[in-house]
């Protein structure tokens, strides 16, 4: 006999978390379905959790959800090869009884999220890859196919959560293959580093306060990406991330730019001393807005990463797959409320709603970056980084030299990194532009 | 030694085996630390999975219930996060699962485990009188070996410890077959019903359960048994206080002060390294030269 | 062994009850199977030695038997190896090793004479026998200890690994006695006989224990030399390959070398998965934990899981093209080359070396 259930989620990252957990809540009957060893077992993030997005699912997540450090210091470095020039933020008032951003190790954070769907009734079944969808004579999806012995399983409308590569919606024809250039491959790597040097290294007061840096520049060698470096209790996350397409152009490897990263002077007494626990790579879906695939159809509909919802500009990405995971829920508990059918007509609610959140407009706002950072690649992620940073050389060094002659040189070198002021100020425009 | 485990004549009749495998969960020792300072271990955030050999054990209990007919139990002591473990083994196929856990088995050695995991299977064969029980050869954390011989010795089950192949179960007689790894061979060994074998890697393949045996896991209570559910009277035999062993120190190994001896030849030729290969070697361990030369070889 | 963090017991006392203070003297089990002894017991001998000189007591040896030659054997040898007491059980049901006789011989003689320490090899019947005996006499038991040592407070520390070797621990059984440790094979130094070292005291003991009693009987014993089955985990000599071999094809050079040098070959996990060799040839955490005299990786980068199946090794020979292998961590020699070439090379060479024909060679 075979199995039927309100609905079938396919994947336990955040979204399909929060969609399971969000319909399971609701009394919907539910089955998730993850190919991982346990839920988490292959997922990977920096991690930084978004407190807002995770709190209109659980409210009370903090009481129990293993987080490691709430962020009280946020720092962006420019960085050549051999200096940084950065911002730090570091504010008391991130001390708040709620904060609003932590680091996670999203192994345990998966873990944990999926005991709370388990807890909410849904039933979570792992080590099991979908291979397909089932549909019935009208094309309607109805259910999936999965590796394993036993048939097919069927429901009023499968959730699509499996993440970047999408390759079942792939398969059925539902979206295009990934382009290159809209996929990021970021390598990262766990350090292990005392609690205690963890806090002195960073300026860290209490043992839950964090720092997360976020860095721009040659450290991608030009490619289209950037470097992060997260601190955990008792660890580092750092890694790089770059457009896969470039990985291509250049021929550079992935763990090589980690390494180079990781020896940069500025970041190697960072990690000094610390052992290396976990070594991952996987892949950020980064073509903004225009990568967005058809979300919805008769039957099925496409949440998180799998439908490209990340905002690369600001590495949010969990809160966006947590965000659309809910509103698919919410919509697929209003039309069973309603015993309505889960038509691509009645998911406009799901459409409606993303378009009314804070999601779509951002994806929308960031439209045209993507491809303006590719466009101009060897400036944004080359030239100006260097230029950065020698110009302001110039400005500290104190050799006698006139801080008028000073600043005509500054100006000199930022001018020479793009041949002429006409392609300064069009740089400028274009990243502007697309930021608008 | 008595014919069970509650001392009642054998029943012939009860349809197949009632088997019992004890799991344990267990960190993938790959990413297993020690805290530098306090030099405890730290479990936290490492993944963790069912002792592999155990899987083993879980497979061939299997297979006999699958020929045999009768039920498969899975029994694990641990902290309440191991029903993980438990859930996973009926996704395989187990029929019903166990999980004990309490604070006072905390810190339990070899002995104070073997007799927690004793008591629950006295507990759990007043429903019907054990056949079989399988633990692992060994896990991969504690590595003694030490538990399935101990739980035997508790219990009165003759002992079958690194089982390598079961020839025959003659459910008529209780009379079973097995193949034991020895030093330098293999033992025949006939033995009786009740048993407890330890199982050696290899002896199968693991299989996949279905769709509907997942479902089923998914569905299935793991049944919690604190100490007293499981049938503990006296506490004082349990974790810490019912562990004779102390452990005085964790530590890491000091990484090998030498890093490996590179092999450098001017001339690169294979056979000249190969030949400096055998230079080294044979420097480092005179007597390996003597004693290969000795062997029959090839 | 426990998994409480150590600063948890640590501090607890010695506190020995009264009814374990005439509990003395070093003892240490002789494996006896078809006549021979295994060579661990002789090393264990030499350890305990140190042990009882440290403790100002007395070293003595268990042999359990039947009435034949080989147990005579074995009990004039104790005298050459150190043993000032023997204690000796002679026995039919003793034949082959079984664990029911052999428990009820050995916890008979610790209750009849009380040591202070006891010893066994932690050999497949070692650790068969140490189990059913502790949990017995209700005492503490380490498994698979690789140092011995008497602390300050007069007892024994065994630090042995945990977690697959990626971490040590030392335990003691403070107020339990015996203390009971099974010791490696091959850690502890052999120790050199001294034939004309004279004889000490015998002990009989005499067990009640008839063949119609034991319910388990040994229907054959199948020898490993008279096999084709792959002994991987019990080989002197172990040469594998991994992924760096890169076809099934190649597997045939690792089999040549390990067929010059006698020994066994195996591989890593994924040339498993690959389908090129069975699952039996697996070497590592998932796969078989070899201890070899001897082990030649070829083409295999040395991950954790696969380390932790090999580093009992007394010898590591890699051969990687990658400089920066990780297997070079803990390899003892390092070749930095194509295993394509070197395999061969090296077979040749050994063969050469060895007085072997180079018959294979040819044949390939
Ligand atoms: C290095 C890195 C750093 C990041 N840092 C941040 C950060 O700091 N903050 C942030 O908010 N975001 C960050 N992100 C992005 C964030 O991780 C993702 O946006 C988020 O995980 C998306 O969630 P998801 O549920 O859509 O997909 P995923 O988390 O990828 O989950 C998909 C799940 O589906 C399963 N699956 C896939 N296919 C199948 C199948 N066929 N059958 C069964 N199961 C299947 C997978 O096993 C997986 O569990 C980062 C990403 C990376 C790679
Ligand atoms: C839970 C778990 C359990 C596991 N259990 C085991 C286990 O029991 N045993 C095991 O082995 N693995 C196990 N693994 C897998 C392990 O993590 C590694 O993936 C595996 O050991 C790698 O095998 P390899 O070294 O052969 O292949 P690779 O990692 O692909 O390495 C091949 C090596 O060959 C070198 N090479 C390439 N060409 C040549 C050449 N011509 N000459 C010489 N060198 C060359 C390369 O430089 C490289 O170092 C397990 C993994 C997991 C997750
Ligand atoms: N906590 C536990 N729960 C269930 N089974 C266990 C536990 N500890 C050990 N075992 C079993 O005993 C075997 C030997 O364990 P060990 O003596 O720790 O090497 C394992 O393979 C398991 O089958």
């Amino acid at each position: 006999m075979s199995e039927h259930f309100d609905a079938i989620v396919v994947g336990a990252g955040p979204s399909g978390n929060a969609a399971a957990y969000t319909m399971a809540k609701a009394g919907l009957s539910v089955l998730q379905i993850d190919r991982g060893e346990y839920p988490g077992s292959k997922n990977v993030q920096g991690a930084i959790l978004y407190a807002d997005a995770l709190e209109r699912i659980i409210p009370d997540f903090r009481e129990d959800a293993p987080l490691e450090r709430h962020v009280v210091e946020q720092r962006i470095w420019m960085l050549d090869d051999r200096a940084h020039t950065g911002t730090h933020y570091r504010s008391d008032d991130f001390n708040e009884a709620r904060p609003n951003r932590y680091t996670i190790l999203r192994a345990q954070f998966d873990k944990w999220f999926s005991k709370k769907v388990r807890e909410a009734g849904a039933l979570v079944i792992t080590e099991t890859t979908v291979t397909g969808l089932v549909r019935n004579e009208a094309g309607a999806v109805i259910g999936v196919q999965t590796d394993r012995e036993g048939g097919p399983v069927f429901a009023r409308v499968v959730v699509l959560a499996e993440g970047v590569n999408g390759l079942v919606a792939q398969r059925a024809g539902l979206r295009p293959e990934l382009k290159p250039n809209h996929v990021a491959l970021a390598v990262k790597e766990t350090h292990f580093l005392s609690e205690e040097k963890v806090q002195e290294r960073f300026n860290l007061a209490g043992e839950d306060d964090g720092v997360v840096i976020e860095v721009l520049g040659t450290v991608t060698s030009g490619m289209v990406g950037t470097g992060f470096l997260y601190t955990n209790k008792e660890s580092i996350s750092i890694g790089v991330g770059c457009l896969v397409s470039d990985y291509a152009e250049t021929g550079m490897a992935p763990y090589e730019l980690l390494d180079r990263f990781k020896r940069h002077p500025s970041v190697a007494p960072l990690l000094r001393g610390s052992e290396m626990k976990e070594y991952v790579a996987h892949l950020i879906p980064e073509g903004g807005y225009n990568a967005i695939p058809k979300l919805t159809g008769d039957g099925w509909l496409i949440v998180g990463d799998a439908g490209q919802f990340v905002n690369a500009v600001h590495r949010e990405g969990s809160n966006l797959a947590m965000t659309t995971g809910r509103m698919a829920a919410e919509a697929i508990i209003a039309l069973r409320k309603a015993d309505l059918p889960v038509s691509e007509a009645n998911l406009k609610i799901y459409r409606d709603a993303l378009a009314e959140s804070f999601v779509m407009q951002d994806m929308k706002k960031y439209r045209h970056l993507p491809a303006t950072l590719e466009k101009n690649r060897d400036a944004l992620f080359g030239a100006y980084p260097r230029a950065l940073s020698s110009a302001l050389q110039t400005l500290f060094r104190v050799d006698g030299t006139a801080k008028r002659d000073k600043e005509k040189q500054m100006l000199g070198i930022v001018k020479k990194s793009r041949g002429s002021w006409w392609a300064v100020a069009t740089d400028m425009f274009k990243v502007a532009r697309a930021w608008r | 030694m008595t014919d069970d485990l509650t001392g009642n004549p054998p029943k012939p009749d009860t349809t197949g085996l009632n088997i019992v495998v004890c799991i344990k969960q267990v960190p993938d020792s790959a990413q297993i630390r020690v805290h530098p300072v306090t030099n405890t271990i730290m479990r936290q955030g490492v993944p963790t999975i069912i002792n592999p050999y155990d899987l083993y054990a879980l497979e061939e209990a299997l297979r006999l219930r699958d020929q045999y007919g009768g039920a498969v139990t899975v029994l694990c002591m641990g902290p309440p996060m191991a029903e993980d473990a438990l859930r996973r083994a009926l996704g395989l196929g187990a029929d019903r699962a166990v999980l004990i856990t309490d604070r006072r088995f905390a810190g339990s050695d070899t002995l104070a485990t073997s007799f927690a995991l004793a008591t629950a299977l006295t507990t759990i064969a007043q429903d019907r009188p054990i056949d079989i029980v399988f633990t692992g050869k060994q896990t991969i954390d504690g590595d003694t070996a030490q538990v399935g011989p101990g739980i035997a010795r508790r219990l009165g089950l003759n002992q079958l410890t690194y089982v390598s192949a079961i020839d025959s179960i003659d459910l008529g007689k209780r009379e079973l077959v097995v193949r034991r790894r020895a030093e330098g061979g293999v033992q025949v060994l006939q033995s009786r019903l009740p048993c407890l074998i330890t199982v050696m890697e290899g002896i199968n393949d693991l299989r996949r359960g279905s769709i509907q045996d997942l479902l089923r896991a998914a569905r299935a209570d793991v049944t919690v048994w604190s100490a007293e559910q499981a049938g503990v009277t006296n506490p004082m035999m349990c974790g810490l206080r019912g562990s004779p062993t102390v452990v005085k120190k964790v530590f890491a190994p000091s990484p090998r002060s030498e890093p490996a001896e590179m092999v450098t030849t001017e001339a690169k030729r294979p056979a000249q390294v190969a030949e400096a290969v055998l230079d080294l070697l044979f420097a480092r361990n005179p007597k390996l030269e003597a004693d290969l030369a000795a062997r029959k070889g090839a | 062994m426990s998994e409480t963090p150590a600063a948890g017991r640590a501090g607890m006392r010695k506190e020995l009850p009264e009814h374990f203070r005439d509990y003395r003297n070093v003892w240490v089990f002789i494996e006896l199977e078809r006549g021979q002894v295994h060579p661990v017991s002789w090393e264990l001998m030499g350890e305990g030695r140190k042990l009882a000189d440290r403790l100002g007591v007395q070293l003595a040896a268990v042999v359990l038997g039947p009435k034949d030659e080989g147990t005579r054997t074995a009990i004039r040898q104790t005298w050459a190896y150190g043993a000032d007491i023997c204690y000796i059980c002679k026995d039919a049901v003793l034949t082959d090793y079984r664990n029911e006789p052999y428990t009820q011989a050995l916890t008979g003689l610790v209750n009849a004479y009380k040591p202070e320490i006891l010893l066994l090899g932690a050999t497949t019947l070692g650790r068969d026998l140490a189990g059913s005996v502790a949990t017995t006499l209700k005492t503490g038991l380490t498994a698979d200890a690789t140092e011995l040592a008497i602390d300050d407070e007069m007892s024994l520390a065994a630090t042995r690994p945990t977690f697959g070797g990626t971490l040590l621990c030392t335990i003691h059984t403070l107020n339990f006695r015996p203390q009971m440790a099974t010791v490696r094979p091959r850690v502890m130094a052999m120790p050199h006989p001294d034939m004309t070292r004279p004889a000490g005291r015998s002990v009989w003991y005499t067990l009640g224990v008839a063949e119609a009693d034991v319910i388990t009987k040994v229907l054959e014993f199948v020898a490993d030399a008279t096999t084709n089955e792959v002994n991987l985990a019990y080989a002197d000599i172990v040469v594998a390959g991994g992924m760096g071999l890169q076809n099934a094809a190649n597997f045939r050079l690792v089999r040549d070398l390990a067929a010059v040098l006698g020994g066994e070959y195996g591989c890593s996990r994924p040339v498993v998965q690959k389908g090129w060799l069975p699952a039996e040839r697996q070497i590592g955490q998932t796969g078989k934990t070899i201890r070899p005299r001897l082990y030649i990786a070829a083409g295999i980068s040395g991950a954790i899981q696969h380390r932790v199946g090999v580093e009992g090794a007394d010898l590591i020979i890699a051969i990687n093209t990658d400089p920066q292998a990780r297997i070079f961590d803990f390899a003892h020699l390092g070749v930095v080359a194509d295993a394509l070439q070197i395999l061969p090379a090296l077979t040749e060479a050994f063969a050469r070396r060895l007085g072997r024909e180079t018959r294979i060679l040819e044949e390939a």
